[in-house]
Formats: structure tokens, C-alpha cells, sequence
């Protein structure tokens, strides 16, 4: 069914544009033209009806639901939920203050947290249909073990100490008693469409120039880069080409769905697994401007401490894979 | 005179949530006086996990999205 934009791409690039297959503007522009409409079309496609799906979801119901939870299953739903549960950046302070007050340990609410930008059902639905399965499966793994790792951690050294002062006090007197289920159980088809239909205009309207950015670097990639020079280069996995590509992610800023295409451009060219994952998992959640938004709730300490962790663990992450895939 | 305060973190949809209130009201005839509030503090007393939030009259009306026209209608109207 995807080969229509192949078709697509051919037609435009070297028949239209009259391009030459092959040669270096030819495949960047083919490239760009595949997987924009491709990408675009499945995006359309999937917001909407994954919407659909989960329109019932809400995170008041999250919350509720990962409330006086044994810890252990609490890390493994709050990083599940994190994938799944759509919410945008702005509401990252609200949701941890609201999970804080509720009683819901820190490092729950922060596997919740942390794996929210590296997973979501629309990332994984694309990159399930551009680099095949093996790739996501490995993909959505390690972004659910690293919430879960991580909020591990976090609950381990203590972490609720190093809040603001406000939001401490919060978690400290928190009755989870209190909280209940304010979301509706049941919703009408119509509900449900006009819920899908603003989440489409919602994560479009937020998306669409990450897909030409994350495109565009992609093709020129893809273009340019001669795999010869990859593989020789960084092809054996070199262990140093492995934080080198965490700490290249770090100034990168991109969401799940822009940072796709590159990644399908980096494995083409012969980039191992692990380091590829590291750059575009550095790419997605280390950001600058979202951690500074954390600022609000926790002291430097601490945001500092999960920045480490969040760069510590995609190194390590990157060298496993990497050494999996050598032997 | 209603007093409407929406809360968020000042992205781009409080602002034009506070802005579809205001407007409404005008076209409504309704004294209103519309404040954003940003503090994270004030956003957790009200038990609020999703941003913008509409409290009107010190009481919680809705959160999550920009409120419908018809909505805003409904809160501005009523017992005014």
C-alpha cells in the first residue's frame, strides 16, 4: 500500500523534476518527496482514528489509577501510561503537581514524564511502517526501561527532598483518599469524533514542521552522506561515536515524529542500531527549554541529576545495542 | 461583574482561551474581568492536571482545552 508514494516520488523527482536516479540531488529528492506525503498520510491516518480510540483516556483517570499502586507495577504503568497518555509540554507542571499531591511517589510521576516525549502511539505506529518492526519493538522497549530505570532511581536516592519547597509539602500531605474519578466512563461516538478531530488539528498544527525539518535533514543525509564514509567511519560501533552522538542530540531539539526519518536515513547508511537510538533519543528528550520548564517544582539539583541520568542511560543504552548487533 | 480566571502555564492556547472568554462576553454583554494565572502553586490548589483551566467565580468550570463558544455562553449567562 506504501509503495504508492515510492511511485509517487519517482514520478515527481525524475520524471517531472527530471532528476537523475542515483545521483546525489536525485535520491535527497526523492527521498523528501516519499517521505513527506508518506509521512503526512500516515499521520492524518493515525492521529484520528488512534483518537478514536482513545478519547476515554484522561489523565485525571491516570492518576487515579496509579494511586496507592504497589511501586513496582507503579514504575512499569506510569512509564506504559507515559506513552500512551497525550498531553502537551505545557502541561508537564500541572500533571506532576497534580500526580505529587495525589500521593504518587516522585519516581513514578517521573517515569510517567520521561518516557511521554521519547514514546507515543503515533511515533511508534510510523516508524513501525518505515523501519519495520524489529527496530520499534527495540525502540519502544528502551524508552519504557529508561521511565522505568529511571524512576527507580529517582525514588532510590530520594528525590521527593530535592523539590521546591511548595511541591514537597504537597506530596508530604498528600490524601490520597481525596482524589477521584472525575473523567466520564462512557462517551458517544459523536464525542469521540469531535475529540479525534481536535487532537488531528491539535498535533498537526504542533507537528507538521518538525516532519519537514526532520525530513529535510533525512534527504540531505540520505543524499550526501556516502555510506562509505559511515562505515568506515562509525559503522563497527566505535565506542566513543556513542556519546559523541548523545552529546550531538543535546543542542538538537526534536519531537518523536521529526526525528524518525532521520533515523531511517542514519540506518540506511550503515549507522549501528545503538548509536542511532542514542543520537535520535538525546534529539527527542533532552531538551533545554522542557527542562527548564521543571525548574518550577524541583531545585537544580535534581534537574541536573535527571539530566545526567537521561544522557547516562542513552550512552549505555547505545553500547548495549551495539554490541548485541557486532556478535 | 464575573470574575474568570484561566489557568496555565501561558502557552499558546491560555491566551487564547482568555481571549475567546473576553470576546465572548463582549458579544454577550456581560461585565467580566479576565485574569491569566501562571503560578503552579495556584494551578495545583484548584486540583487541575491539564491546562487551560477556566475557574469562574472561584469555582472550577472546566479544564483540559479551549472551552466551545457555546459553552462560554452557558457559564456567562447563567445566574449572572
Amino acid at each position: 500500500m506504501l509503495a504508492i508514494f515510492t511511485e509517487l516520488a519517482d514520478f515527481l523527482a525524475f520524471t517531472l523534476f527530471g532528476l537523475t536516479p542515483n545521483s546525489k540531488l536525485g535520491d535527497a529528492v526523492h527521498f523528501f518527496i516519499e517521505d513527506t506525503s508518506k509521512i503526512f498520510f500516515l499521520l492524518l491516518v493515525m492521529i484520528y482514528f488512534i483518537a478514536l480510540i482513545r478519547a476515554s483516556l484522561n489523565i485525571e483517570r491516570v492518576r487515579d489509577y496509579l494511586a496507592g499502586k504497589n511501586k513496582l507495577v507503579g514504575y512499569v504503568m506510569g512509564s506504559i501510561f507515559g506513552a500512551i497518555t497525550p498531553f502537551c509540554s505545557c502541561s508537564s507542571i500541572p500533571i506532576f503537581l497534580g500526580f505529587t499531591s495525589g500521593g504518587i511517589p516522585v519516581g513514578i510521576t517521573m517515569a510517567f514524564l520521561l518516557t511521554s516525549p521519547l514514546i507515543n502511539e503515533v511515533a511508534v505506529l510510523l516508524l513501525l511502517s518505515i523501519v519495520g518492526w524489529e527496530i520499534t519493538l527495540i525502540y519502544a522497549l528502551v524508552g519504557l526501561a529508561i521511565g522505568i530505570a529511571g524512576g527507580m532511581f529517582l525514588d532510590l536516592i530520594h528525590a521527593e527532598r530535592l523539590l521546591q519547597p511548595f511541591a514537597r509539602k504537597a506530596y508530604e500531605s498528600a490524601n490520597p483518599a481525596l482524589s477521584k474519578v472525575t473523567g466520564k466512563a462512557s462517551i458517544s461516538f459523536k464525542e469521540r469524533h469531535e475529540f479525534a478531530k481536535q487532537e488531528l488539528q491539535d498535533i498537526f498544527s504542533r507537528v507538521w514542521k518538525w516532519v519537514f525539518i526532520g525530513v529535510g535533514l533525512g534527504a540531505a543525509l540520505h543524499g550526501f552522506v556516502p555510506v562509505s564514509w559511515v562505515e568506515g567511519n562509525l559503522g563497527d560501533g566505535q565506542w566513543w561515536s556513542v556519546p559523541l552522538a548523545v552529546v550531538l542530540g543535546i543542542p538538537l531539539y526534536s519531537n518523536a515524529t521529526g526525528v524518525i526519518p532521520v533515523m531511517e536515513s542514519l540506518i540506511g547508511k550503515g549507522l549501528p542500531i545503538g548509536t542511532t537510538l542514542a543520537f535520535c533519543m538525546s534529539t527527542v528528550a533532552a531538551s533545554f527549554p522542557e527542562f527548564i520548564l521543571l525548574k518550577q517544582v524541583m531545585t537544580w539539583k535534581l534537574l541536573a541529576t535527571i539530566f545526567v541520568l537521561l544522557l547516562a542511560s542513552f550512552t549505555v543504552v547505545g553500547w548495549i545495542l551495539n554490541a548485541v548487533n557486532v556478535s | 461583574m464575573k470574575e474568570i480566571t484561566v489557568l496555565g502555564s501561558g502557552c499558546a492556547k491560555c491566551i487564547k482561551a482568555a481571549d475567546l472568554i473576553k470576546s465572548v462576553a463582549a458579544e454577550c454583554k456581560v461585565a467580566v474581568n479576565v485574569t491569566k494565572e501562571t503560578s503552579p502553586e495556584v494551578v495545583m490548589s484548584y486540583g487541575v492536571m491539564s491546562t487551560p483551566a477556566i475557574v469562574i467565580d472561584d469555582v472550577l468550570m472546566h479544564s483540559g482545552s479551549i472551552p466551545e463558544k457555546e459553552t462560554i455562553k452557558s457559564w456567562l449567562v447563567s445566574n449572572s
